[in-house]
């Protein structure tokens, strides 16, 4: 008969639908998230990156390396697109389509791993300053202060220096420079909630520390790492860049990579400005695709509600 | 305020202490021999040999580590394998290139992203704010070569409205002093001198500082968002204060807390940046040298270079926290 | 019903005594109402059909729970409300002026001076970077031409005035050295910095102590007998109102529902809602063991305006002419009331009664 009851006054309208239907935390974030057209867009842009990595096999029409028109490439010029080659040939005669696809491959799992790796240590370690007391928190910050003190590509290039110039290096040195990160979130997260009401009436029923940790805290831990760790791609996939464009990235020619594309792109541009365009602004969107999800993701899950 | 910056001082210690025990052991597993590495193609058993006692390569670990921070402690830091000189001097030599670059990027960001990020905060989903978020969301994800690689092609090689590379044009005679290029022209009122050295820091700084800008610009916003909707804001318009006054000293000065902190924090930023972007406008700083010098296996470089930069970096961080202390008078008690 | 009883001490009627209530309007308010609404989305109407008066020095409560409208009442004749996604629309004149149509700078002119404001939670309405003395000092300097040690001067003279000791040192002091009671001092003295004829309080002590409240509310007085400032009290704490206000104006769901003096409102209510908040508060007479009279029902309850009186879900003396259609704002027995079948002389009476036979329909999902 009547129309939902208006709460009257600026406040929040949300808050009023959550508090009516009960809706948890991740609910509503879900819902807000379903609504939100730049998390749709994130997602699209996430999702479009993820497939392209996986279907790059049936999707580049040829292999990455093949320079099979290296002939017709010339101290000038570079065969643009045309049929045959939808995006042209690059500089050493390969065809620059193939390559973009294949790049998403490299740019994804040097990525995700990372960002993995980044996290667990990070965590590992936060979860263990913020819950074991003054003395090993002091210890664990020591140590995440020394590597937060070389700047973070700085940190990659000497790690991949000692380790090689392989693949796991990069994984390795990207994820060393994401380490700081989630322990500092882990362990303020922890130490945030160590003080909460919902602990102290935890401890007070008896309950064990690990079980309070592992049970609650933790738990309430995920919304922040999740976000954090969608950020971390986005700076992940261009750092995987940075560090081929340093020449310190994968060493096997066969594997494509959008940084080193970029490279060889760098003395050409004038000519063919498309060689360094492409995976540029391949770089730039897939980074923003996790932005985009992982901004939208922190707003969501953001208990009050604001904008 | 006092006790605050010297526990601050004091705590630095443990941190680059350990900091070159890392830089010491990481120097020292890097593959290949040391003296054979360093050497190159000029790798003779005589020339290893010599190398070897010079740095002492073959004595037991902890012996060639207290040499090495007794050699630290005297201020020795050694020298460049490749050209014999001191490390401390090309050091201080090149800092300042990579500083004034940093500077710059730092001031385009800051100037151009404060009052950007004020002005999108202050209309949260109107058509500024949509589009200051938008641009500012290609910036963060934009990564920096690529940026200086457009900017260099475009506005110097093709439309020729900016120099392509370096500090300086080499047809001006200057007299460097403190080697900061602009603050030697200005020091030596030579003026085209310092002129010339602005123009050469444009680009560059410009690409450096276009992903520190869209972080400003969103933490501005976000925070000016924020502050815009306390309470105590409210009670500041009903005094019926000029909006000046209201800006200035009830939005702004609670907005800049966090906006401070994230300066502090893009200093990592604009030193990883400094590296891509001094390659790509060939300056020489430290960026790129530091580069050249892990490519080529420079040891003592490396070592020095890198902790050099941590100390840079603790003490920004320090500055950093000081800064909020003076801004926010709640932390001062702590 | 005397208020006595019920609220305790009363008023001091020597201080109403020495008041000269002048007969003339300060402040009209004519059907007010404000309209929150964002593109696309439906429009909530705030408040509506509000009007009331306040005379030089008069005291007015305004009573009702939150989402009355109480607040967004006050804040509209501020003009603080939002730029955007508002609609203010009625007619608000203050001393001859039209406060509607007045522009922005005309306002700023007008705030901090004319009319004055303080706000319900007082831990976060002062700047926590900025000193007590510069926040006191900066009201006087906007809308004075004093130099900066006078305004120095007054700000200490102010502290003093509303009783918080060691006023010089307190200058320099940041508000998270200071208690929530101390706090709102400050906040009354900047309000009442440059003796401003009107002063809007929203609800200054719902967030504090009970014995802070009392110490609050006993401030407000002397310093507004004081100046000989009009004050529009608002509050949902009926007791407040008994202490402090003249005459009293209970707002449900964005109306005015009834408008009286306040020993005739306290005495005799004759809105259902009005009686339903005065048999809910607890007396001290009441013999133990009877069950507290609530309102039933909760506010979500409700009947929207435009269908009939929104109180009927909860009402007791509801009948079917409530349902059909609003009920008008009329004079009715010494004051002015929005109701089809008031509370009568009987029913007030049995003061424990509970008024509603049954929650009733709930009309919400």
């Amino acid at each position: 008969m009547t129309t939902a009851p208006q709460m009257i006054g600026p406040g929040d309208p949300m808050l009023a639908v959550d508090a009516e239907r009960g809706a948890s935390l991740w609910q509503g974030a879900w819902r807000r998230l379903r609504r939100n057209p730049v998390a749709i867009m994130g997602a699209l842009l996430v999702l479009a990156f993820v497939l392209v990595a996986v279907f790059a096999g049936l999707l580049a029409p040829y292999a990455p390396d093949s320079r099979q028109w290296s002939d017709e490439v010339t101290l000038t010029s570079v065969p643009g697109p045309r049929e045959g080659n939808l995006l042209g040939v690059d500089r050493y005669g390969s065809d620059l389509y193939s390559q973009l696809l294949y790049g998403a491959r490299q740019s994804l799992i040097i990525g995700v791993v990372s960002t993995l790796l980044g996290l667990l240590v990070g965590a590992l370690l936060g979860v263990l300053a913020g819950g074991l007391g003054a003395k090993v928190d002091m210890f664990v910050m020591r140590i995440v202060d020394i590597l937060l003190s070389i700047p973070s590509l700085l940190l990659a290039v000497s790690i991949v220096a000692v380790l090689g110039q392989n693949r796991y290096a990069v994984m390795i040195a990207i994820a060393s420079a994401q380490v700081p990160v989630f322990a500092r979130l882990l362990r303020g997260t922890m130490l945030s909630q160590a003080k909460s009401d919902y602990v102290l009436a935890a401890t007070s029923l008896g309950l064990r520390r690990r079980t309070i940790v592992m049970g609650h805290v933790l738990p309430n831990s995920v919304g922040p790492t999740i976000v954090q760790a969608t950020l971390n791609l986005s700076t992940a996939v261009i750092e995987v860049a940075a560090l081929s464009f340093l020449g310190l990235g994968e060493s096997d020619p066969a594997a494509a990579e959008w940084g080193r594309m970029l490279v060889a792109a760098q003395d050409r541009f004038a000519s063919s400005p498309q060689l360094a365009l492409w995976p540029g602004l391949a770089i730039a969107v897939s980074a923003l695709g996790f932005t985009l999800l992982g901004e939208a993701m922190r707003e969501a899950l953001d208990p009050k509600g604001r904008r | 305020m006092l006790r605050f910056v010297v526990r601050r001082l004091a705590l630095m210690v443990p941190v680059l202490l350990g900091l070159s025990i890392l830089l010491f052991v990481w120097v020292r597993s890097l593959p290949g021999e040391p003296a054979r590495s360093m050497l190159g193609q000029r790798a003779t058993p005589e020339a290893i040999e010599r190398i070897n006692k010079l740095y002492g390569f073959d004595d037991p670990i902890l012996q060639q580590y207290f040499t090495y921070v007794g050699r630290l402690i005297r201020g020795d830091f050694g020298e460049s394998t490749r050209n014999g000189d001191p490390v401390v001097t090309t050091f201080l030599d090149q800092f300042p290139a990579t500083i004034e670059l940093a500077v710059a990027a730092l001031l385009f960001a800051i100037v151009l992203g404060v009052p950007l990020g004020y002005w999108a905060g202050r209309r949260v989903g109107g058509w500024l704010d949509n589009l200051i978020v938008s641009t500012s969301l290609l910036g963060v994800v934009t990564p920096v070569f690529f940026l200086a690689i457009l900017l260099k092609l475009v506005f110097a090689e093709w439309l020729d409205w900016f120099p392509t590379s370096r500090r300086q044009d080499a047809r001006i005679e200057a007299t460097h002093l403190t080697n900061f290029y602009v603050l030697d022209g200005l020091l030596t009122r030579e003026w085209d001198a310092a002129w010339d050295a602005i123009v050469h820091l444009i680009l560059p700084g410009i690409a450096l500082g276009t992903i520190p800008l869209a972080i400003i610009v969103r933490i501005t916003r976000a925070a000016v968002a924020d502050v815009t909707g306390e309470d105590y804001v409210r009670t500041a318009y009903s005094k019926g204060l000029d909006p000046a006054i209201i800006r200035n000293r009830h939005v702004m000065r609670n907005a800049l807390l966090p906006v401070v902190t994230t300066i502090g924090l893009q200093t990592g930023l604009l030193l990883s940046g400094a590296v891509l972007t001094e390659s790509v406008f060939e300056i020489g700083g430290i960026g790129r040298y530091l580069f050249e010098a892990i490519s080529q296996r420079d040891y003592p470089v490396l070592q020095a270079y890198i902790l050099f930069i941590a100390l840079i970096f603790s003490l920004v961080n320090l500055l950093v926290d000081v800064s909020y202390g003076v801004i926010d008078p709640r932390v001062r008690v702590s | 019903m005397s208020d006595e009883i019920i609220f305790g001490a009363g008023r001091d009627s020597s201080v109403a005594k020495s008041r000269d209530l002048s007969t003339e309007a300060l402040l009209t308010v004519r059907d007010l109402r404000v309209e929150f609404g964002k593109k696309g989305q439906r429009t909530t109407t705030a408040v509506d059909e509000v009007s009331f008066e306040v005379r030089r020095g008069e005291h007015l409560g305004i009573v009702g729970e939150s989402g009355s409208g109480k607040s967004v009442t006050s804040l509209a004749v501020m003009r603080l409300l939002p730029a955007s996604g508002v609609r203010v629309s009625g007619h608000i004149d203050f001393d001859g002026e039209d406060l509607l149509a007045a522009s922005e700078k005309r306002m700023r002119e007008v705030r901090g001076r004319d009319i004055a404001m303080i706000f319900q939670d007082p831990m976060t309405s002062l700047n926590p970077v900025v000193t007590i003395g510069t926040q006191i000092s900066e009201v006087v300097r906007s809308h004075r031409d004093v130099t900066k040690s006078e305004a120095h001067e007054r700000s200490v003279e102010l502290l003093e005035k509303v009783a918080i000791p060691d006023a010089v040192r307190r200058m320099k002091e940041y508000p998270h050295q200071l208690s929530g009671g101390m706090r709102q001092r400050v906040l009354i003295a900047i309000a009442l910095a440059n003796e401003p004829r009107l002063l809007i309080a929203d609800e200054p002590t719902t967030a504090l102590d009970v014995t802070i409240q009392a110490q609050i509310l006993e401030i407000l007085k002397l310093v507004v007998a004081d100046t000989g400032t009009a004050l529009i009290m608002i509050t949902h704490d009926l007791g407040v109102v008994a202490g402090l206000c003249d005459s009293v104006h209970v707002m449900y769901q964005g109306r005015v529902v009834e408008s009286a003096h306040r020993r005739l409102l306290f005495a005799q209510p004759r809105h259902p809602y009005t009686r339903g908040l005065l048999s809910s508060v607890p007396r001290l007479d009441t013999p133990r063991g009877r069950p507290l009279t609530p309102i039933p029902g909760s506010p979500t309850d409700v009947l929207p305006w435009a269908e009939g009186c929104a109180f009927v879900p909860r009402c007791g003396n509801r009948i079917d002419t409530c349902s059909a259609g609003p009920p008008p704002l009329a004079p009715v027995d010494g004051r002015t009331l929005r109701c089809y079948n008031p509370v009568t002389a009987e029913q007030n009476e049995n003061p424990q009664q509970n008024l509603a036979a049954g929650t009733g329909e709930a009309t919400s999902r």
